[in-house]
C-alpha cells in the first residue's frame, strides 16, 4: 500500500482534497460473490504464503494487498435467508457442516402450494377465477385444504433437495470471519463506495463515500472527503443497485440488447414458530396465487423454530398500489400459513431489490481492471429461482482466474480478464442455467396463467422452447390503471389519503377489500414498530441523503407515487406539501425507488436518483 | 503540553444493543440466547473511553492508546473491523469466554495482569480508561477492581471531560445528581477514569488509520493467550433484561393535545 494527497474535485467549486492510497485489488460490497472470492484468493494464499505470486506490486515485500469495502454496518446485517442447492458452496466447503453456521439446515421437505384466495380481494384473471372455481368444486378429490393446493408433482428445476437453508447474514459472517483469519484481505463494514474511479475505458479503483456532510452532500462539521482507494484490479459485487456497478454501466455501456427490465422486491419476516409448531427444520414451502396471483412466496424453517417468510412483489405486478408489507401481512394470513405462524412472534424483518432480468441484464462482465461477479452481473437464475450459489461460483470463478493471472504475471487487462474469468463462467454450469432461464419468463407478460405455462416450457425443454415477449422497462409495468377504479374515486381516495397522512396505496388496497390489518402486537405489527424490531434500522450522521429526487415538478403531477407505496421502510413518505420525503433514518438500503418510478421515462436519466449510503438494517437473523 | 501518556483502556464486546437479547439459563449459568450468531459491537461506554483516549493521545505529542480487550478472539476480530478505522491503537487481546456472566474479581485479575506486562508501559504515566456501564452485563466494579490491583489510588467514575494542566496536573468533570458535574482536580497520572460518554462525537472511518491498525491487530489477534476465568465459587442465579413494554395502537381521531395528555398520564403511572 502506498497513499499520499490528492486532487481537485472536477467540477466543483472548491478544490476537495482527497486522500489516496494504492492497493493491488480493491472490492466493492460483501455478499455471497465476493465471499466466493475472497475465500478462493485467501486459500491459494493460505496454501503457500512465500508464493511470489501474491507479492503486492503496490507494497513490495508485503503480501499482496486486498481491501473490501462494504456498506452495511456489519457483514451480517440487513440481508436475506435464502435457500439454494449449494452446489457452487459445497463445492468450496466439501466438508461442510450445516451445524457450523448459525440458522443453517439441509433441506429436508419441499412443497409448492398454489395459494387460493380466502379474501376475495386478490386481482384475480377471468382465467383465473374459473380454475380457482373448478379446484374448489373438487376441493376434497384434489386435498385441498386451508384453501391451498399442493402440486402433485413439481419438475426437478424448482427442486432444492441437497441444499441448505441459510441466513445469508449469517452466512456471510461465517465466511468474512475465516477470510479475515488469514490475514491477507482486511473487510471494511459501515464504508460505503460511492463510485467507481474511471479513466478512459479503464477503472482504477474506487471513491469512498465522504463523511461530515450534510443531507445534501455539502461539508459540514467533521468532513472528511471519501479516499480514493486506486487498485489494479477492482472487484464489483455491490448488487443489482449498488453505486460502482450501476456507474460503471452509465459510463462504460452494457453490451448490445441488454438492460435490467425486471425487479422484484423481496420482503420477509423471520418468525420464532410458537412451541408447539409442527414444520420441522429443513421444510420448503414455495408459494404462488397469493396475495395477488403475480406475488410469488415462501416460507423456510430454519433450526431452533425460527422461519423466514416473505414474498416478491414483482415489477411486472401491472399496478401501482402494490405495498409489499401490506401484502406480506395479508400473506402470512393465509390459512395454510397462518396454521403455523399464529401466535409466533416477529423477531426481524427485512427487504431487498432483486434482479430478475437474468442473463439479459448482464453487463460487461469484465474491462480493464475490473471485473463484475454476482447479482450485479446478471448471474440469478430466474428459472431455478436461485442466486447465491450461482454468485457464489462466480466469485469462485474471478479468484481462480486471478490467481492464474498473478501466476503468469499478467495485468489486470481486459483481454486477460477476457481470457481467464470469463472463459471460465461461460464454460460453467451458471451460463448454462442462465441461458435456459434466458427467457423463461416472458410469459408472465400475458399474466399468470400464461406465465407458468411458459417457465414450465422452458424448463421441461433446457430452455429451447419459450414463450416470446416485448419486456418494457420496469418503470412502464406500474404506470398502468390503477385496477377496478375510476378517475373519479382514484381521485377521491388520493385527496382522502393527502388530507389523512396516509399512503394512497395504502387506502386503495382496503377501497379493493382487503381488510385492515389487526394488529396483534407480536407478529401482525405497524411498518414502524418492525423497522424497531430485531435490529432496528440505523443511518450514521455525517453522510448524504442517498435517494434524492431530480425534479420534484414531475413528482408533484404523480398521482401513483410508487415511490412511496414500494419503499420498504416507509422512508419515502408523502410530505406536507404533497412532495415525496425521504427520511434516511428509516431506509433499509432495498432500492425499490430506484426502479419503480413510473416518472423516470419522462427524461433522459432515472428521475430518482439512489446513491451509496451508510447504515441500513443491523438485523443479523436476515 | 508536555504530558506524554500512557493510556490503556479496557473494553469489552457486547452484542449490538440493537438486536433483540434473550437471557437463557445454559449449563454454565445465565447467559444471552445466541450470543455468538449476533453481531458485537465494542461496549459503547468503553467506546467513549477509547475516542477520548485517542483524543487526549493526539494533544499529548510521545503518548500512546492501548485497548485491552478480553473475549472471544472471533468476535474481537469482526469489531476490530468496526472500531480500527475511527482511531489508532495497539491491540491487547485476551482469548476469554465468548458470552455468559463471570466473577469481576476474574476478570479484573486477568487484566490487571495483562497491562502490568504491557512492554515499554510506563506506570507513572498511567491513564486506565474504560467504561462507567455496560451496555450488556456491567458489574460496576471491574475498572475499580484492576486500577486497585495496579495500585492506582485516584480513581474517578462518570467522567464527561479531561483537562491537562502544564504542570501536569488534570481537571475531571464527574457526572454527579441533576444533571450536573463535580470538578476535581487530580495532581497527576496515574488515575482510573470510568468514562460516561464524554463530549466528543464518533470519528469518522479513516481507511488509513484502519490500514496502520490492522497490521498491529491481525498478528495480535493470532497471538491472543487464553485465559481462564476463575470463578471462585459465584454463581449467578438469574438474569432479565430491563423491562421493556411494547404496546402498538392505531389512533385516528385523537388530537396531539389529548396523546400529550395520554403520554404523560402514561409516564406518571411508570
Amino acid at each position: 500500500m502506498s497513499s499520499g494527497m490528492n486532487m481537485k474535485e472536477a467540477g466543483a467549486a472548491e478544490p476537495i482534497e482527497r486522500m489516496t492510497m494504492e492497493v493491488d485489488i480493491a472490492c466493492a460490497g460483501f455478499g455471497p460473490a465476493m465471499g466466493g472470492f475472497l475465500t478462493t484468493l485467501t486459500r491459494a494464499w493460505n496454501e503457500n504464503p512465500t508464493d511470489p505470486a501474491f507479492e503486492s506490486k503496490t507494497a513490495p515485500g508485503m503480501p499482496l494487498q486486498v481491501l473490501c469495502y462494504e456498506r452495511a454496518d456489519d457483514l451480517s446485517a440487513g440481508v436475506s435467508g435464502v435457500v439454494t442447492r449449494a452446489k457452487g458452496i459445497r463445492a468450496s466447503f466439501p466438508e461442510l457442516n450445516p451445524a457450523e453456521i448459525p440458522m443453517a439446515v439441509e433441506v429436508q421437505k419441499e412443497r409448492v402450494l398454489y395459494l387460493l384466495d380466502p379474501v376475495g380481494a386478490s386481482r384475480r384473471s377471468f382465467t383465473l377465477r374459473a380454475a380457482d372455481a373448478v379446484l374448489r368444486r373438487l376441493g376434497r378429490t384434489l386435498g385441498i385444504r386451508d384453501h391451498a393446493f399442493e402440486l402433485p408433482w413439481t419438475p426437478g428445476f424448482l427442486h432444492k433437495q441437497g441444499g441448505l437453508v441459510l441466513s445469508i447474514g449469517q452466512f456471510n459472517q461465517w465466511v468474512g470471519a475465516q477470510v479475515m483469519a488469514s490475514g491477507l484481505v482486511q473487510i471494511w463494514p459501515g464504508t460505503p463506495v460511492s463510485q467507481p474511479l474511471i479513466a478512459g475505458k479503464a477503472v482504477k479503483g474506487v471513491r469512498l463515500a465522504d463523511q461530515g456532510v450534510d443531507k445534501y452532500g455539502m461539508p459540514a462539521d467533521g468532513f472528511m472527503a471519501g479516499m480514493d482507494v486506486r487498485a489494479r484490479l477492482t472487484v464489483v459485487g455491490d448488487g443489482p443497485v449498488g453505486a460502482v456497478g450501476r456507474a460503471i454501466d452509465e459510463q462504460l455501456g452494457v453490451p448490445e440488447g441488454h438492460a435490467r427490465l425486471e425487479w422484484a422486491l423481496g420482503m420477509k419476516m423471520v418468525i420464532e414458530l410458537p412451541e408447539n409448531s409442527e414444520l420441522e427444520p429443513g421444510t420448503v414451502w414455495h408459494t404462488f396465487g397469493f396475495p395477488e396471483p403475480e406475488i410469488f412466496g415462501f416460507l423456510y424453517v430454519h433450526p431452533e423454530r425460527l422461519a423466514s417468510v416473505g414474498i416478491f412483489v414483482p415489477s411486472w405486478l401491472g399496478d401501482p398500489s402494490r405495498t409489499a408489507y401490506r401484502y406480506l401481512q395479508h400473506y402470512i394470513q393465509h390459512p395454510a400459513l397462518w396454521r403455523h405462524l399464529k401466535d409466533g412472534n416477529l423477531r426481524s424483518w427485512g427487504a431487498k431489490s432483486l434482479d430478475e432480468s437474468g442473463r439479459i441484464g448482464e453487463p460487461f462482465l469484465s474491462g480493464d481492471g475490473f471485473a463484475r461477479i454476482g447479482e450485479g452481473s446478471g448471474s440469478t437464475n430466474m428459472l431455478t429461482g436461485s442466486g447465491v450459489d450461482e454468485a457464489w461460483t462466480t466469485g469462485v470463478q474471478l479468484g481462480e482466474a486471478v490467481i492464474e493471472l498473478l501466476r503468469d504475471g499478467k495485468p489486470f487487462s481486459k483481454e486477460s480478464l477476457a481470457a481467464t474469468y470469463e472463459t471460465r463462467r461461460r464454460a460453467s454450469w451458471v451460463e448454462r442455467g442462465a441461458r435456459e432461464a434466458e427467457n423463461a419468463r416472458n410469459g408472465f407478460r400475458g399474466g399468470t396463467v400464461k406465465g407458468v405455462i411458459g417457465m414450465a416450457l422452458a424448463g421441461l425443454t433446457g430452455g429451447r422452447l419459450s414463450l416470446r415477449a416485448k419486456i418494457p422497462p420496469p418503470q412502464k409495468h406500474s404506470a398502468s390503471p390503477i385496477a377496478g377504479l375510476n378517475p373519479k374515486k382514484l381521485a377521491t381516495l388520493a385527496q382522502a389519503a393527502l388530507a389523512g397522512g396516509r399512503p394512497l396505496h395504502d387506502a386503495l388496497l382496503s377501497a379493493r377489500g382487503w381488510p385492515e390489518i389487526e394488529f396483534d402486537g407480536r407478529l401482525l405489527v405497524t411498518q414502524q414498530d418492525a423497522l424497531l424490531m430485531g435490529g432496528k434500522v440505523q443511518a450514521l450522521p455525517g453522510f448524504a441523503d442517498h435517494v434524492t429526487f431530480h425534479d420534484t415538478q414531475l413528482c408533484a403531477t404523480c398521482i401513483q407515487k410508487t415511490c412511496i407505496s414500494m419503499c420498504s421502510g416507509q422512508a419515502i413518505k408523502l410530505g406536507a406539501d404533497g412532495l415525496p420525503a425521504f427520511e434516511r433514518e428509516k431506509c433499509v438500503h432495498c432500492g425499490a425507488c430506484l426502479w419503480n418510478c413510473i416518472q423516470t421515462g419522462q427524461s433522459s436519466r432515472a428521475h430518482i436518483d439512489f446513491r451509496a449510503g451508510a447504515g441500513g438494517l443491523h438485523s443479523a437473523e436476515n | 503540553m508536555g504530558n506524554a501518556l500512557h493510556v490503556v483502556v479496557c473494553a469489552g464486546t457486547v452484542p449490538d444493543p440493537l438486536q433483540t437479547l434473550e437471557p437463557i439459563t445454559g449449563p454454565n449459568g445465565p447467559g444471552v440466547k445466541n450470543e455468538m450468531m449476533l453481531p458485537a459491537v465494542l461496549d459503547p461506554w468503553a467506546a467513549s473511553a477509547l475516542y477520548e483516549a485517542a483524543n487526549l493521545v493526539a494533544r499529548n505529542p510521545g503518548s500512546k492508546v492501548w485497548l485491552v480487550s478480553l473475549g472471544s478472539k472471533a468476535k474481537l476480530q469482526q469489531v476490530m473491523m468496526a472500531v480500527a478505522q475511527k482511531v489508532s491503537f495497539e491491540l491487547v487481546p485476551i482469548d476469554g469466554p465468548i458470552g455468559g456472566f463471570t466473577d469481576a474479581h476474574a476478570t479484573a485479575a486477568v487484566l490487571a495482569e495483562a497491562i502490568a506486562a504491557l512492554p515499554g508501559l510506563n506506570r507513572e504515566r498511567l491513564l486506565l480508561f474504560g467504561g462507567w456501564e455496560s451496555a450488556t452485563r456491567g458489574a460496576g466494579v471491574t475498572l475499580q477492581l484492576v486500577g486497585e490491583r495496579l495500585g492506582i489510588i485516584d480513581q474517578f467514575q462518570g467522567v464527561d471531560q479531561i483537562e491537562f494542566r502544564e504542570d501536569g496536573s488534570f481537571e475531571v468533570l464527574e457526572r454527579v445528581e441533576g444533571g450536573k458535574h463535580q470538578a476535581s482536580v487530580c495532581m497527576g497520572t496515574p488515575a482510573v477514569l470510568g468514562w460516561a460518554t464524554g463530549n466528543l462525537a464518533e470519528p469518522r472511518n479513516n481507511p488509513q488509520t484502519g490500514m496502520a491498525n490492522m497490521r498491529t491487530i491481525m498478528p495480535a489477534l493470532q497471538k491472543a493467550k487464553p485465559a481462564a476465568l476463575q470463578a471462585d465459587g459465584l454463581h449467578y442465579i438469574s438474569v432479565a433484561l430491563p423491562k421493556q413494554h411494547r404496546t402498538t395502537r392505531i389512533e385516528k381521531d385523537m388530537t396531539p393535545d389529548a396523546i400529550a395528555r395520554e403520554l404523560v398520564e402514561w409516564i406518571g403511572a411508570e
